[in-house]
């Protein structure tokens, strides 16, 4: 049992604290945007960052090399997550689909032309891809979906659609997931995946603003889309294996763990400005939420582990993102303590505290737990992939 | 980073639990939780031969040369066993104590007996005040004679009923710093002065009021030096707490077991109530209870064995383990319903256990406060 890094590892976080820092431009923590708060200042930030990232071959680092990535170790993935979070580093949602969501599904099932075309855009940072899939009708029960994409010799003609379609304003590319086959008996059997070009006529799309007053995801509308039948990626009408396989292997989010080690440190040293940090009950507080971040943090390093052993995690990575967007909620609930009444000032209110992060901290973590897999499900495949509790 | 057993401590963890599932029945548990002694001699020399007792003593003292992370793999067998008896004070803290702070001749004297199972130990460190601080030593030690003359109540000292030796925490100076001033001696349990009385718990483990009464010990007693006996105790303490954690851990993950089996099999409604979402859900709360636990405390364990300062990761583990298995046993009873409810059934044997090692070596509250104070607040 070793619970520390190599030389070799620290040497490297060392190496991705000393570039992140380097390259962060200080606008950005002018900025400071949280998930969700993107803004077209904010976005050309993080475009550049990561495609600085991708020249590194840090963006995404578990493709394989030729596809742009480094042939990186799990557990020096793991660092990499570890400093772009507690660093604050300039990437967003986009990064997250884009490398751990859309890319291994186009490794795993996409031809070469599409992996060379698309996986290694993604991997450089080139390419922004927004997801397809939830429609207004097909959320958790995303194998509903109704979108259609209906086979006319050369191309494929979509019609649908897509909401909570995050930046699909800023993407060059889809990742669609549409109906082929509507009379399948089982709806998860006449799924497929494609990629659609953005620019495609008959794509109209639609801003929806979220919790935190921006424009950060989409409804997306299919009128007549055709595209061409190259675009299919993997088989026909095994799409929804396709895309299981995918929110699988990464839903793990590896780098939270230390993201909210910062958070913390930041209320700690808030709280000593305030002076009441030796109130025996904000006390208690944070120590728990240090306890809980460290258990966050075992959950991260125990996946990385696995799969370092070429251990394939069932339920840990469900487990692990339901503990820690639970936690993020509570995090926030500390830092309104802490902060009072301040707590509710907005970010440009006169008397705001700490660039109004503990007021825009409580809205944001109300996303975390629903998107990618919302926590009732995720505790429905803990208890039924990793404990064997029978579905009926 | 390798955060899995070593082939050795596999082959230690599948023994154990393969011998304790057939030694340490509940039927069993249950009769000793209602003794008076609270152990199984015949058990407690099973163990020995298997040189459990021995385990973590190096093998100068006729110990296995076993590590810390060595015996946390075992208490965590003996503590989805919920195996009762005295070799959680023995070891760690007795014969742990010993080995850090004895003379040879100490060592001598004790190591081996402890590792032949000959050898029953426990120390007598919280008084009525309740408390883990160095104030709370009141127990006073004066010179007399050339020997030592103790004086005062120790409470929640568990096992003393059957031990043979009892570390007594005493107060040999009043200096302004209630760290200094304290002497940790070696008592013969024997001696007339001392009296114990057994006292009834939630846990039914054996937790004594012990008197002592002008008990005379020899200067030879003293474990370490005198009056700079609060250091060991903290290392003792910190060792104890994540020991605590091994036991709850492998508890927990008992509990979790029992739960999901009967979930399984429990039907109501035409289905078996594992289909149902609600208990599906507290399912999924417990196994992340049971894994945050587990590598927690690993953690802790690790930086203790090699040496690095652990004060916060201690603190975290205990904080963290013992909140962790009270919920997951309250949530086993919920999945049990009326049935768990019983004297019969063997969910509240864990439960009651989760109280008890949350309380002990201080409880979450307490551990959260050493975390604050490590994050400089």
């Amino acid at each position: 049992m070793d619970f520390s890094f190599t030389e070799e590892e620290e040497a490297f976080r060392k190496e991705v604290h000393d570039w992140i820092k380097k390259e962060t431009p200080q606008r950005w923590f002018e900025l400071d945007p949280l998930f969700w708060e993107e803004t077209d200042e904010s976005w050309a930030i993080s475009r550049e960052f990561q495609q600085k990232l991708g020249r590194k071959g840090w963006l995404a680092p578990a493709y394989p090399k030729q596809y742009g990535g480094s042939g990186m170790s799990h557990m020096k993935r793991l660092i990499l997550a570890e400093e772009l979070g507690y660093n604050k580093a300039p990437v967003g949602i986009e990064m997250e689909v884009a490398v751990n969501w859309v890319g291994p599904d186009l490794l795993l099932f996409g031809s070469e032309e599409q992996k060379q075309k698309y996986a290694l855009g993604i991997a450089k940072g080139d390419l922004v891809i927004c997801l397809g899939y939830s429609e207004p009708n097909a959320g958790s029960d995303l194998a509903s979906l109704q979108t259609t994409a209906v086979q006319e010799d050369d191309e494929y003609v979509i019609n649908g659609n897509k909401i909570w379609t995050s930046y699909a304003h800023y993407a060059d590319y889809c990742w669609l997931a549409a109906r082929t086959d509507p009379n399948a008996p089982r709806k998860y059997d006449g799924i497929s995946m494609f990629v659609v070009d953005m620019k495609t006529p008959g794509i109209t799309i639609h801003p929806l603003i979220n919790l935190m007053n921006r424009h950060s995801f989409n409804e997306v509308f299919f009128d007549n889309v055709r595209i061409p039948k190259e675009n299919l990626v993997g088989k026909k009408n095994n799409g929804w294996y396709e895309l299981m396989i995918a929110l699988d292997s990464e839903r793990s989010g590896i780098g939270y763990a230390a993201t909210f080690q910062r958070i913390l440190e930041e209320l700690v040293e808030y709280a000593k400005e305030r002076k009441c940090h030796k109130d025996p009950i904000i006390r208690q507080k944070l120590a728990e939420m240090a306890v809980e971040i460290e258990v966050s943090r075992m959950m991260c390093y125990r996946i990385a582990w696995m799969f370092s052993r070429d251990l394939h995690p069932s339920y840990e990575s469900s487990m692990s993102m339901v503990f820690t967007s639970e936690l993020l909620r509570r995090l926030a609930d500390v830092g309104m303590d802490i902060a009072g009444p301040y707590g509710q000032l907005e970010r440009d209110s006169k008397w705001a505290v700490l660039q109004g992060r503990i007021e825009r901290l409580c809205l944001n973590c109300l996303s975390i737990g629903v998107g990618g897999g919302s926590n009732e499900i995720q505790r429905n495949i803990i208890a039924q992939r990793g404990l064997g509790l029978p579905r009926k | 980073m390798d955060i899995g057993l070593s082939e050795e401590q596999e082959i230690l963890k599948t023994a154990a639990r393969d011998f304790l599932t057939k030694e340490c029945p509940k039927k069993l548990v249950k009769e000793l939780d209602e003794s008076d002694k609270g152990y199984s001699l015949e058990l407690w020399r099973k163990m020995a031969e298997l040189g459990w007792m021995g385990l973590v003593f190096p093998e100068e003292y006729d110990g296995g040369g076993g590590t810390f992370l060595d015996l946390v793999v075992l208490l965590g067998e003996m503590g989805y066993n919920i195996l009762p008896g005295p070799f959680f004070p023995t070891i760690v803290l007795g014969g742990l104590p010993i080995l850090k702070a004895g003379s040879e001749e100490q060592k001598r004297k004790f190591l081996p007996r402890i590792a032949r199972g000959e050898l029953i130990l426990t120390m007598a460190l919280t008084e009525p005040s309740a408390s883990y601080d160095a104030s709370s030593i009141t127990v006073k030690a004066s010179p007399r004679n050339g020997n030592y003359s103790i004086n005062g109540t120790k409470l929640f000292v568990t096992d003393a009923n059957v031990a043979d030796y009892l570390l007594c925490v005493a107060r040999t100076k009043e200096t302004a710093n209630p760290k200094t001033g304290i002497t940790i001696f070696v008592v013969d349990a024997k001696n007339p002065g001392i009296k114990c009385t057994l006292l009834k718990t939630l846990a039914r483990d054996k937790q004594n009021e012990v008197v002592f009464d002008n008990v005379s010990v020899p200067k030879e007693s003293i474990l370490g030096d005198v009056d700079q006996g609060w250091p060991v105790i903290q290392d003792t303490l910190e060792k104890a707490a994540v020991a605590k954690c091994a036991e709850m851990v492998g508890g927990a993950q008992a509990a979790l077991e029992m739960a999901v089996n009967y979930a399984k099999e429990r039907i109501q409604f035409n289905r078996p109530i594992g289909t149902f979402q609600a208990v599906q859900h507290y399912c999924a709360n417990m196994v992340a209870d049971v894994d945050g636990a587990r590598y927690i405390t690993y953690k802790a364990a690790w930086e203790l064995n090699e040496g690095l300062p652990a004060t916060k990761s201690v603190a975290i583990a205990k904080a963290w383990v013992g909140d962790a298995y009270q919920r997951v046993t309250i949530l086993g009873h919920q999945i049990f319903g009326g049935i768990g409810f019983t004297m019969d059934h063997d969910m509240h044997l864990y439960y009651r256990r989760a109280k008890a090692g949350a309380m002990a070596f201080g409880n979450s509250n307490f551990h959260r406060e050493v975390v604050a104070k490590e994050l400089g607040l």
